[in-house]
């Protein structure tokens, strides 16, 4: 097998391949240092849980200890491929650092204690609570890294045994555009398209989505048919040099905020030259009339203004969508935690309406998912809607999931939208949610406006319940600290964005009296003595294949229909993409492909919200609208971003994941190989605004907001003049700062704005108004941020970001050429 | 004809709709969907007294007024006890620009009946922008409503 350098090579070698070919087999494999795989006891399989791709992989286990991760080459995301994350993250669960025991708050100091003690005070509470106030005194913020089984159960506690509306996921900040936008689209969440149309497409639309950082190894996908021959052609919008933007035949890098306006450019072009499938339209679709009205309005010259973007690319951009034959396109944080996110999100929707581009090999959308358990945040109901896809604001749906349940259908809340992660922050910092249940997320670090969330946090009227895998920097101010069991640990299943399924299973034993995350929300059920209407315990399951079983009855008939999964099935197979069931044994690699959609008003999972207000829709208003079920084209205006840069604060700052870290870097930070390559945070400047600002590369530079500051080296890159970029994954956990005085002017939401989508209320993290000042000369060391991406230096002196070669890669030689 | 007693009834409201959305933005600055959303709203109540300010010249309309027309109804409680309490306050904003968004939705309905009888298509593609917007705004003011109260009577 051929080594390969992961920190260096991050997609690692090609195995091209032609469209309409299946992608070739590359398994690749690492262990630790000495161990070889002879020396491996058993191979369990699981899936990647840093991103959201689902790489499908086995853990290496010796001696109850996990040595290393191989790819599956059979797994129809990842055939054997792994990226940088995947190949190093396990090691996180070594760390000494991880929580071991129960910890509680007493005289101000955290102390390690028993879990009936801990356990014990998170009762007491619950119960005083529920008597002092009720169940709104109750919340509970989870994760995107959970599995099904535990979503599923905490949704069920939180919103069938105590009736709190408040509860949602921190892919709040990921992929809740991605749901919204399904929904106000197709009248239903779930996936239209499959990665597996990167096989087929000609041409490859990425919007707000830097593939090769996020997802590397369906990047190594688009790469492989990018060598391959008839290669499709791409089409990136990002401020950023991204490597997706290397690769494209057209990139658009507008101004920050400014998605609406360019997407109704797009359509407006796509209208006026008659690249529209009229027949599709027609039969599938209620809005043309007025898309056509709205986007009159947007010629491309008037969106070049708004977009600071020459129209003519606007233009070929539009010719470039508008001659596809076979339209792939994805979408993520560029849109998503951008202004107008869904109504942007929306817009990407409708040019696949308006091309007939759904249902086919190569023709599909991708609303992407941020965090690797996302979809099942969703399905199960722990992000903010109800489980299977149920609409809170049809009566129906709330009594058939009662029904399932076995509850008073008035014990589910449903008198509003179950209450959205920020609304929820708002409430405890006022003070009427007095108990918050924090799991597996760290909102001290990844929330925007940091000061404002401590402060929040640490409030001393709030009773904060933090499980977790480590001392984050939001379990340093929690009451009570869980230890919990984590990925390789624990058995259950997750599924990627496209649907995939994948079954996690145990490796080895949890380090010592930490516990599943599942066993944790049973205990609590347990101990708080909920009752189901017969009398029985509730939630009725009690480990994860019975949680599983609960979850095949409680989604079957629904869009996310698992009824037709087994473990075993799902061990034997690898992933296979819901729906699955009787009609659909072997799962559903694309929905919609006969152009019927869940948008009923009777099944539908939302009656959607106004793309500018946010405002829900009644379901008389969505009836006269859509009697049918048909898709919807949504129009929508330009409004412009709620803050923007001006004399003051003259830039506007973006911030983002970047390839090496994930999600606080709770877990990557642990990963030697993965913090050596992205070891500190830094400020990208583009070279024009560097040299007014008289600031070289590896100056330490500070950036302030009305909000904050931080303080960093300057890379100098290609990013668009005005805008700053900021990598928001680095704390406190790892610093000096991690003591109570010290500075905190190193997390990028020191400078972020509470502000957020109003349609899918995502925060947006790249709108805040920010100055840029040079603090003194560098060292002449560069900035450490790495140059294998959209962080590359101008200045080629910089030494290239490196690991080692100590990761083996076998092609299968499938390729086509 | 009576078209300008419309235009110049729509121009005062959706003027002081501004107004409205505007205080009632400043007056929850920590409540970022109202503080953002509203300053939107009140941004196409500009927008729509420009357009009626483009058309009301044909009508020979004088639209000469306060120059910060107050709402008709400012002044009047909403809920006991608003003074003093910033939920209650805001419970009582949106009743308030609720009701006014409906009087001004109403106003444009009215001009644009007029706009058929008088097949004025110019007018009628005035209201036909205008119109669903109010609608709009005043969903929004019930939806926040809908949403944010049940925390608030029970907190
Ligand atoms: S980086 Fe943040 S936004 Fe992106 S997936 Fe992770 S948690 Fe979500």
């Amino acid at each position: 097998m051929p080594s390969r350098d992961p920190i260096a090579e991050p997609w690692g070698s090609r195995t091209p391949y032609g469209p309409g070919r299946r992608w070739p087999a590359r398994v690749d494999l690492h262990l630790a240092e000495g161990v070889g795989p002879e020396d491996v006891d058993r191979w369990v399989p699981s899936a990647s849980i840093l991103h959201s791709n689902g790489d499908a992989l086995d853990i290496a286990v010796k001696d109850g200890r996990i040595v290393g991760v191989r790819g599956r080459g059979e797994d129809r995301v990842n055939r054997g491929r792994l990226g940088p994350k995947d190949l190093y993250g396990w090691q996180a669960n070594h760390s000494p650092d991880r929580l071991t025991r129960p910890l509680v708050r007493r005289g101000g100091k955290l102390v390690e204690t028993d879990w009936d003690t801990a356990m014990g005070l998170v009762v007491e509470r619950s119960r005083r609570l529920l008597d002092e106030q009720g169940a709104s005194a109750l919340g509970f913020y989870t994760s995107g890294q959970l599995f099904l089984e535990e979503y599923l159960t905490l949704a069920a506690i939180a919103h069938g045994a105590i009736g709190t509306n408040h509860l949602d996921g921190n892919t709040r900040l990921c992929t809740a555009t991605a749901a919204t936008a399904l929904k106000a689209s197709f009248g239903c969440d779930g996936q239209p398209g499959s990665y597996g149309d990167i096989d087929h497409a000609d041409v490859i639309a990425l919007y707000g989505h830097n593939m090769a950082e996020t997802q590397t190894v369906l990047w190594s996908r688009v790469l492989d048919r990018l060598a391959g021959p008839n290669p499709p052609r791409l089409l990136c919008v990002d401020p950023r040099p991204t490597p997706v933007a290397a690769h494209s035949a057209v990139h658009l890098a507008p101004r920050p905020g400014t998605n609406v306006a360019l997407m109704n450019a797009i359509q407006h072009e796509l209208i006026r030259t008659g690249r529209v499938d009229h027949a599709y339209v027609r039969d599938h679709t209620v809005g043309y009339g007025e898309l056509v009205r709205v986007t009159d309005d947007y010629p491309p010259e008037r969106a070049a203004e708004i977009c600071g973007l020459p129209a003519e690319r606007i233009r070929e951009a539009a010719a470039l969508l508008g001659g596809a034959e076979r339209l792939l396109s994805t979408v993520l944080q560029g849109f998503y935690q951008s202004n107008q996110a869904t109504a942007a999100a929306v817009q990407v929707n409708n040019v696949h309406l308006l091309r007939g581009m759904l249902g086919r090999p190569g023709a599909g959308v991708l609303q992407m998912n941020g965090q690797p358990t996302a979809q099942n945040t969703r399905e199960c109901g722990a992000d903010g809607d109800l489980t299977g896809f149920r609409n809170w604001n049809n009566d129906a749906h709330i009594s058939d999931l009662a029904a399932a349940w076995n509850l008073d259908p008035m014990r589910i809340p449903h008198y509003a939208p179950p209450t959205h992660a920020m609304q929820i922050m708002r409430y405890a910092e006022k003070g009427s949610i007095r108990f918050l249940w924090i799991s597996a997320t760290n909102p001290a670090v990844s929330l925007p406006e940091l000061r404002r969330i401590r402060e929040t946090l640490a409030r001393r009227e709030l009773f904060l319940v933090v499980q977790d895998v480590f001392m984050t920097e939001t379990a340093e101010l929690a009451d009570v600290v869980l230890p919990a069991a984590t990925w390789g640990e624990k058995t259950g299943t997750f599924t990627n964005s496209d649907r995939t399924v994948h079954l996690s299973e145990k490796a080895v034993e949890p380090p010592g009296e930490a516990r599943t995350d599942l066993d944790i929300f049973l205990d609590y059920a347990r101990r708080m003595n909920f009752r189901d209407a017969d009398g029985r315990p509730f939630p009725q399951w009690h480990d994860p294949v019975s949680a599983f079983e609960a979850w095949k009855r409680v989604s079957a008939g629904r869009p996310c229909d698992y009824s037709g999964l087994t473990y075993d099935r799902l061990r034997d197979t690898g992933g296979i993409q819901w729906p699955c069931d009787a009609e659909h044994p072997d799962g559903t690699e694309r929905l919609y492909t006969d152009g019927r959609f869940w948008a009923r008003p009777e099944e539908c999972e939302s009656y959607g919200r106004d793309l500018v207000t946010g405002a829900p829709k009644e379901e008389a208003e969505y009836r006269a609208a859509n009697p049918e079920g048909l898709a919807m084209l949504k129009a929508v205006e330009y409004v412009p971003p709620h803050e923007g840069p001006d004399g003051e604060y003259p830039f506007t700052l973006i911030t983002g994941r970047t390839l090496y870290h994930f999600h606080t870097r709770t877990k990557t930070g642990r990963a030697p190989e993965l913090r050596r390559a992205a070891p500190e945070v830094w400020v990208e400047v583009s070279a024009a605004d560097a040299l007014e600002a008289g600031v070289h590369e590896g100056d330490p530079v500070e950036v302030r907001s009305r909000r904050g500051v931080v303080r960093a080296r300057a890379r100098v890159g290609g990013i668009r003049p005005g805008v700053l970029f900021v990598p928001f994954h680095y704390g406190y956990w790892d610093t000096d700062a991690a003591d109570p005085d010290g500075e905190r002017d190193r997390a990028a939401n020191e400078l972020s704005a509470t502000d957020w989508d109003p349609v899918s209320k995502q925060p947006l993290f790249k709108t805040a108004a920010v100055r840029l000042r040079r603090v003194g000369a560098g060292d002449g060391r560069p900035s450490p941020a790495p140059t294998t991406t959209a962080s590359a230096p101008l200045d080629a002196e910089v030494a290239a970001t490196r690991g080692r070669p100590d990761t083996l890669e076998e092609p299968d030689g499938g390729g086509t050429r | 004809m009576r078209i300008g007693v419309a235009l110049r009834e729509l121009h005062r409201s959706e003027s002081a709709m501004a107004v409205e959305l505007l205080r009632v933005a400043d007056r929850h600055p920590e409540e970022p969907e109202i503080r953002h959303v509203a300053r939107d709203l009140a941004e196409w109540s500009r927008e729509h007294v420009r357009e009626i300010e483009g058309i009301a010249p044909r009508y020979g309309t004088d639209l000469s007024g306060p120059e910060h027309p107050e709402p008709s109804e400012e002044g009047e409680r909403e809920l006991p006890g608003e003074d003093s309490d910033a939920d209650l306050a805001l419970l009582a904003d949106l009743k308030r620009l609720y009701r006014l968004g409906g009087g001004v939705a109403l106003d444009w309905d009215l001009l644009g009946q007029g706009a058929q009888i008088i097949a004025d298509s110019d007018l009628l593609a005035v209201t036909e922008r205008c119109h669903p917007r109010s609608v709009r705004r005043m969903h929004w003011a019930r939806g926040m409503l809908k949403a944010v109260s049940p925390q608030i009577l029970v907190g």
